[in-house]
């Protein structure tokens, strides 16, 4: 240690640097190893490239007959209706979840319960959840607004629960001591700290229920997407492209609506 | 009147954070608590309306037993305590309003506390109270835009408002500058001498607790160490609250400060300033 002149290295935030090196390593082999596996080949991205050249001429320009486009009104505010409906009934189911699911004030089993319900509804995708609720009620808007529920209660749930996680427990003290009964102390002392918090989440998940609604009837649960699957199933590609138009007005559209209506609420 | 009898309290982590402390106070006078940081005078005041649960011991309250009492007799108990914090504890979010009439939720229905109806002898009282500690202007001023002084003056507003039979005071000043300090002592003082209660207040600023207190008790690491008025409090009274030593009443020394175990707390009777937290 002791040779004449003094060094200096910045620590790491690896414990050594011989464990740093290791970490950089293995993900590269991690990242080798996938890429072989999938058999990633090269020369198959320049031919794709090539055909993907010659689709997007099929897609243009877009083009649906007046059957067609009304298929798409119709349909499209079926996906609209679906998130919406969804909207609400999730988050409706997510309040109660969201309370029991908040460490500082839900009793341990409690928490455990809800905590593995919300991981649950976080782990599986929209799509896998829409397969199921089909299977379970058959095809149709109904099935739409099951999954988009239960998807909305694994998400709104978690950030409303950490956001009950971090409220200051010293006011909730306060309305305490004054010799209120629980309910009264959460709508007192709770509900008032995460009031913004919840309109900010509610706008934010029904933007993404939106676009959840749009992609889910590829596999029967209701919306614009059933009639996206046909007319792939067609090779009629201009349909389908002024498909993907609709959905892409419309998603932009209510993450326009969300963006604005959070920011004033913020 | 307030009688607590060999009140324990041991924390889940191992920390006994009282030691059996047996102490009253009585009619309308203003006793303080003082001790260092961590002494327990903060669980003392929580345990007596069970915010905190004692561990052992017996708070009385006007003849009711308050440790053995179940949840609805608890919260009928807690409606005559009020209680008054070092964050001032707010809903900040809230307006002064809503954080004063909050004091009134004992006595009104859920649905009530939710619409925020209050009965309207309610709404005349908390117009009054707010006028009493000087933020009648302010009613519908949300919480968050007011300074330290103004928090701790709706902090009391809700407690006075309860109409307590006791006020139960937690560091009233840490978080105030001094002359901000001495305003919202002399008002706990005078709104608790106008209503005759008595107040218990914990504070760690010797000097506020030798001018507003009629008695002053003393805690040590959980141990009542003192006991008496703010004249009996001298130098070594002073360094059995403050560092635990145990001197003879009849030191000769006079100032017994000159031991040379400095790193304890430097406090003495005149130099004791608003502490840091």
């Amino acid at each position: 240690m002791a040779t004449g002149e003094r060094t200096w290295q910045r620590p790491t935030i690896f414990r050594t640097r011989r464990v740093k090196w290791a970490v950089y390593a293995g993900f590269l082999a991690f990242f080798v190893w996938s890429a072989v596996g999938i058999g990633f080949d090269p020369r198959r991205v320049l031919q794709g490239i090539g055909n993907t050249a010659v689709l997007i001429g099929d897609f243009l320009p877009p083009d649906a007959t007046a059957r067609e486009l009304n298929r798409i009104i119709a349909k499209m505010l079926e996906s609209v209706a679906m998130a919406m409906v969804a909207t609400v009934t999730g988050i409706a189911v997510s309040i109660p979840v969201a309370f029991m699911a908040a460490e500082n004030i839900s009793p341990k089993p409690l928490y455990a319960l809800n905590r593995g319900f919300i991981s649950i509804s976080r782990a599986l995708n929209a799509i896998i959840v829409a397969i199921l609720a089909v299977k379970a009620v058959g095809f149709g808007p109904l099935a739409g607004i099951i999954t988009i529920t239960f998807k909305t209660v694994g998400f709104f749930s978690k950030l409303l629960a950490e956001d009950i996680e971090d409220i200051d427990m010293g006011a909730v003290d306060a309305v305490r001591a004054t010799g209120s009964s629980p309910i009264q102390t959460l709508l007192y002392g709770v509900v008032p700290q995460i009031i913004p918090r919840f309109a900010g989440l509610s706008v934010y998940r029904w933007d993404i229920n939106i676009r959840t609604s749009t992609v889910i009837g590829i596999v029967g649960a209701g919306g614009i997407g059933s009639v996206l699957l046909t007319a792939f199933n067609r090779y009629d590609y201009q349909y389908v492209s002024a498909i993907l138009l609709s959905i892409i007005v419309v998603v932009l559209f209510a993450e326009g609506v969300s963006a604005v209506v959070r920011r004033r609420y913020q | 009147m307030l009688h607590v009898t060999n009140l324990q309290k041991t924390y889940h982590s191992g920390d006994e954070a009282l030691r059996g402390v047996t102490t009253s106070v009585e009619g309308s006078e203003t006793v303080a608590m003082i001790g260092p940081s961590g002494a327990g005078k903060s669980t003392f005041i929580r345990c007596v309306n069970r915010l905190t649960e004692p561990s052992g011991g017996e708070i009385e309250l006007d003849d009711t037993e308050l440790t053995a009492l179940g949840d609805d007799d608890l919260r009928a108990a807690r409606r005559d305590i009020g209680m008054i914090f070092q964050e001032y504890n707010l809903i900040e979010r809230l307006t002064v309003m809503e954080n004063v009439l909050s004091g009134r939720l004992g006595y009104v229905s859920a649905w009530q506390a939710f619409r925020r109806s209050f009965p309207p002898a309610d709404i005349k009282r908390a117009y009054e109270i707010l006028e009493q500690v000087g933020l009648g202007e302010m009613a519908d001023k949300r919480v968050d835009e007011l300074s330290g002084g103004q928090r701790q003056r709706v902090g009391i507003a809700r407690a006075v408002i309860q109409e307590p039979k006791i006020l139960l005071v937690d560091e009233p000043t840490s978080s105030l500058d001094p002359e901000t300090s001495n305003t919202v002592m002399k008002l706990l003082t005078n709104i608790a001498a106008d209503r005759s209660i008595p107040v218990l207040i914990n504070i760690h600023e010797v000097n506020l607790a030798l001018e507003y207190a009629d008695r002053i008790v003393g805690v040590h690491d959980g141990e009542l160490v003192f006991e008496g008025t703010p004249n009996d409090l001298d130098e070594p009274a002073l360094d059995r609250v403050y560092r635990g030593t145990d001197i003879p009443d009849t030191t000769t020394d006079g100032e017994g400060s000159t031991e040379t175990d400095d790193q304890e707390a430097p406090l003495t009777t005149t130099g004791s300033t608003a502490g840091g937290v």
